[in-house]
Parts: structure tokens; C-alpha cells; sequence
């Protein structure tokens, strides 16, 4: 890790919804450039925090600083002129299905710059190669199989040339090739684009593809991390347990 | 849990959620004159709200005009009073059942989409996928709906003021065998432009009232198709209740 400050800073986050503890003193750093893979079971506050980082969800208690500056006390104007800084990639791909595959990439670029019609189609259909899906612009999204709306919501994530990409259980409810084809794209993109990359899922193979760093979250919070060498060698039995899919040990108790 | 219990409960989800829509009302106004503006979502929602609702407002306000002329004719006939029958069903499609007609016919069909559509944006993480592209549902979703509803409810209400006094008059006319020109003259003999207006006003409260409550219910939508389902039928019962109530303080304030 380097010295700098970090792009994405948890600081002791807590978070309590429907009277459970979601997060608890929850704290996580990400390097700038950083691909970070964040994995643990169903229900341990994956999504929840990456809802953190972009400001859908305010902490009870803690501080998510990001790039410096503490979203936690901005107004909504703020934030928003802040969010364009990074983008999230939901887990259905939360495509508008009341416009087509290109209104839906062309979206973000028509409301945060001022690029001709020419410059838009252009950017669309540069971002709907990175993603490897061209001739797909006018298809509306309930067209599309369940990997090819993810991607297009990657395209729709990577308009607006982010400096930090979240993604939401990418593969979930995909086939295994496709999965993969998912994990090399976002590695790809990753590259390409040159940004930082916050993960969650619970696909172990994804995340050892994708991962500069693994962390496990447990009961709301990192119970291990490590580069995924280290992390597949933790003796952690909660971390063997998870990489194993065994149904008995620490997790099922 | 015992009787007080339940009535301060009752009491208690009334006020928070009376807090939640006025808590809306201000945010929409104050996003309707930020930049930047959806000029063409304003418009897409206009022709929903409007000129989409154009059919239904015509068959409401005219057959309910043609039975004001029909009932109040029957009544009148007795007391020897037809010559108001012109009056009559002038100033109430005017003055209350116009608007309050087309408002209630437009919470029905426009109100109850705008619930289940943000709703079902909000159970497929659409609404996130606004905010997570840095742009405000409220702004974008909220402000060319209620716009809409302030707009063309007042313009809807004109026509079906038209269509009302026009229904009244083919029923007085075509078949209770009035004459067209006294007909026509006690249609107006009694108008006053305040009439005309204080429906308007009302209209434009009500087209306000139903999209901004449409919206709201679609927003908080909370769990799945279900909740979906939930959210528009709460859209349509509370407009519908609140326009009722409206109505009541309006004409009193209005007089």
C-alpha cells in the first residue's frame, strides 16, 4: 500500500436498518488505482456498502471520506457534482426500461456535458465496444439476456469516464462462461480505463480474477483481507469455509 | 395492543406521512427552478397527462352534464322553474363538477401509472441508478410530472366545462324540447367570470395534488411486485381523498 491518501476511506461505519446491525465499526481503505473484491455470504451488508461509497445511505455513525473530502456531511447538490467522480454498476444492471440501450448510455452524457449529438453517438458506440456488445444501441433493455443488460450498464458506468467504478454482484444469476466473460471485462475495463475498482460478490473464482486485493466482510465487518495469494492461504476458518462452499463450519453456526 | 394504542398509531403513520408528502412538495418546488431543465420530459409528461386523458374527460363531463340537465329538469318541471335548468348545470360543471370530476377521472388513470412506474423503478433500483448517475429523482422524475398536472388539469377542466354546458344543452334542447335561445340565455345569465376562475384554481391544486401523490407513493414503494400493487392503489385512495378534502377548503377560501 502506498502512503498516499486513499481514493475510498470506511472509517468505523456503522449501520443499523430494520433494527439489525447491518455494518459495525466497519473500516476499509482502497488505494487509488486499487481493484478491490469484497466477498462474504448473503445478507452480511455487501451491497449496503458500496451504498456507503456513493452516498445512498449515510452512515449512523463513522465517516466515508473519499478522495479526501467527507461525503458524509454534504448536501445533496454537493454530492451529486461529487458522484460524477464514480459510478455504480447495479446488479441487475437497473437499466431504464423506458429507453433504449442507447438513450440509456447517451443518459448521463446528456446531462453532465455538453457534447454534440455526434459526440454522443460516438462515445456510445466506443463504450458499447469496451463492453464487446456493438450493434445493440437501438434494442430496448427487456430485449436483452440477463449478461448483455449487465453489460450494457457497465457501457452506461463507463460514459462518463469515472474515476472509481462500484460493481454490485456482477455475475449473480449467470452462467459460469458468462460470469467469466463478465470478470475479464471488468479487468479489461479496469486497465483500459485506468481506474479504481470496488467489487462485491460471492463468487470466489470472479474474485480471484478481478482482485488486486480480497476482503471477506462478516457480521458488517472485514474479517480478512490480503492480495489473493494470502487470502486463499488465510487460516481463517471463516475465509476456508467461504473459499470451500463447505456447508459446515464457523458461517453455519 | 388496546384501542388508544391503535388510534395513536393510526394517528401517528397520518402525520408522518402528511410530513413526507409536504416534505416532497418543497423539494419539488425547489428542483423546478434549478437547472437543468427536461423541456423535453415537461412536454413528454403534458401529453400524458393531457392530451392522453382528453377521451375520458369527454365521455365524464358530458354525460354528467347531460344528466345535471336531465335531473335538474324533472326537479324544476315540478316546481315550475325549467327556465334554470340552463343555470343550474352551468354553474355547478363550472364552479365543482368539472374539476373535480376530471381531476378524480385523472388520479385514475394518470395518478395510479406514475405510482406503479417510479414504483417499479424503485424495486429494480432504477431510482439508485439516478442518484448513483448523479441526478435527482426528484428533479427528473418528480418536476415534469407535477408540472404536468399544474398545467394541463386547468386546461382539461376548460374542455370539460365546454363539454358539460354542451351536454346540458343538447339533453334541454334535443329532448326536453327547451328553446335554444332562452336556453342559451339562462346558460349565461347568471355566469360570472369569478366562476370560471375559482374552478380553474382549483383544477390547477388538483393536478398538483394527484401527480405529486402519484410520485410520492411510487418513491416510498417498498417490496416487490406486491408492493408495486400497493403503492398505486394507496396513490389513487389518498388523491382521491386528499382532492375531496381540498376541494372542500378551496371553495370555502375561493368564495
Amino acid at each position: 500500500m502506498t502512503t498516499e491518501t486513499p481514493m475510498i476511506s470506511l472509517q468505523h461505519v456503522d449501520k443499523t436498518l430494520g433494527g439489525r446491525k447491518v455494518l459495525d465499526d466497519m473500516s476499509i481503505d482502497v488505494a487509488r488505482g486499487e481493484a478491490l473484491v469484497i466477498v462474504g455470504g448473503s445478507g452480511v451488508g455487501k451491497s449496503v456498502t458500496l451504498k456507503h461509497i456513493i452516498g445512498l445511505m449515510k452512515p449512523d455513525r463513522g465517516k466515508i471520506v473519499i478522495d479526501g473530502e467527507d461525503i458524509g456531511t454534504m448536501k445533496s447538490v454537493e454530492l451529486n457534482r461529487f458522484r460524477r467522480k464514480f459510478v455504480m454498476s447495479f446488479q441487475e444492471g437497473a437499466l431504464f426500461d423506458s429507453m433504449s440501450v442507447f438513450e440509456n448510455i447517451a443518459f448521463p452524457l446528456r446531462r453532465h456535458t455538453k457534447f454534440t449529438e455526434q459526440q454522443i453517438r460516438d462515445r456510445v458506440d466506443e463504450c458499447l465496444e469496451l463492453v464487446h456488445l456493438p450493434g445493440v444501441a437501438s434494442k430496448r433493455p427487456s430485449e436483452l439476456s440477463g449478461g448483455m443488460r449487465r453489460r450494457v450498464g457497465f457501457a452506461r458506468a463507463i460514459s462518463l469516464k469515472p474515476e472509481v467504478l462500484l460493481f454490485d454482484e456482477p455475475t449473480t444469476g449467470l452462467d459460469p462462461v458468462i460470469s467469466d466473460v463478465i470478470a475479464e471485462l471488468i479487468v479489461e475495463m479496469d486497465r483500459t480505463l485506468n481506474t479504481t475498482t470496488v467489487t462485491i460478490t460471492h463468487d470466489m473464482k470472479v474474485a480471484f480474477k478481478i482482485a488486486d486485493r480480497v476482503a471477506m466482510l462478516y457480521k458488517g465487518r472485514i474479517v480478512e483481507e490480503g492480495n489473493p495469494e494470502e487470502f486463499q492461504r488465510s487460516t481463517n476458518p471463516i475465509v476456508q469455509q467461504f473459499i470451500e462452499g463447505r456447508a459446515e463450519g464457523p458461517l453455519t453456526e | 395492543m388496546n384501542l388508544l394504542e391503535r388510534i395513536g398509531r393510526v394517528f401517528l403513520r397520518l402525520f408522518e406521512e402528511t410530513g413526507l408528502w409536504f416534505g416532497m412538495l418543497g423539494r419539488t418546488f425547489l428542483w423546478t427552478f434549478r437547472p437543468p431543465f427536461e423541456g423535453g420530459e415537461w412536454l413528454r409528461q403534458m401529453v400524458r397527462v393531457g392530451v392522453d386523458s382528453i377521451p375520458v374527460v369527454f365521455l365524464t363531463t358530458m354525460f354528467t352534464g347531460m344528466v345535471m340537465a336531465l335531473q335538474t329538469y324533472n326537479g324544476f318541471h315540478r316546481v315550475h322553474a325549467e327556465n334554470f335548468v340552463g343555470s343550474v348545470v352551468a354553474l355547478a360543471m363550472l364552479r365543482e363538477l368539472s374539476p373535480v370530476l376530471v381531476a378524480l377521472m385523472v388520479t385514475g388513470r394518470v395518478g395510479s401509472s406514475m405510482a406503479a412506474e417510479i414504483g417499479t423503478m424503485r424495486v429494480t433500483e432504477q431510482l439508485d441508478a439516478l442518484e448513483a448517475l448523479a441526478t435527482d429523482p426528484v428533479q427528473y422524475l418528480f418536476v415534469p410530472r407535477v408540472i404536468a398536472g399544474t398545467v394541463m388539469l386547468p386546461l382539461l377542466t376548460i374542455l370539460g366545462d365546454a363539454l358539460g354546458v354542451g351536454g346540458g344543452y343538447l339533453v334541454g334542447v334535443k329532448l326536453m324540447g327547451a328553446n335554444p335561445v332562452v336556453y342559451q340565455n339562462n346558460t349565461f345569465q347568471f355566469l360570472q367570470m369569478n366562476d370560471v376562475w375559482s374552478g380553474l384554481i382549483k383544477a390547477a391544486f388538483f393536478g398538483l395534488i394527484l401527480t405529486l401523490t402519484g410520485c410520492v407513493r411510487g418513491y416510498y414503494t417498498r417490496g416487490g411486485a406486491e408492493g408495486v400493487g400497493r403503492a398505486t392503489t394507496a396513490a389513487v385512495v389518498s388523491a382521491s381523498l386528499i382532492i375531496l378534502f381540498a376541494d372542500f377548503f378551496l371553495t370555502k377560501l375561493l368564495f
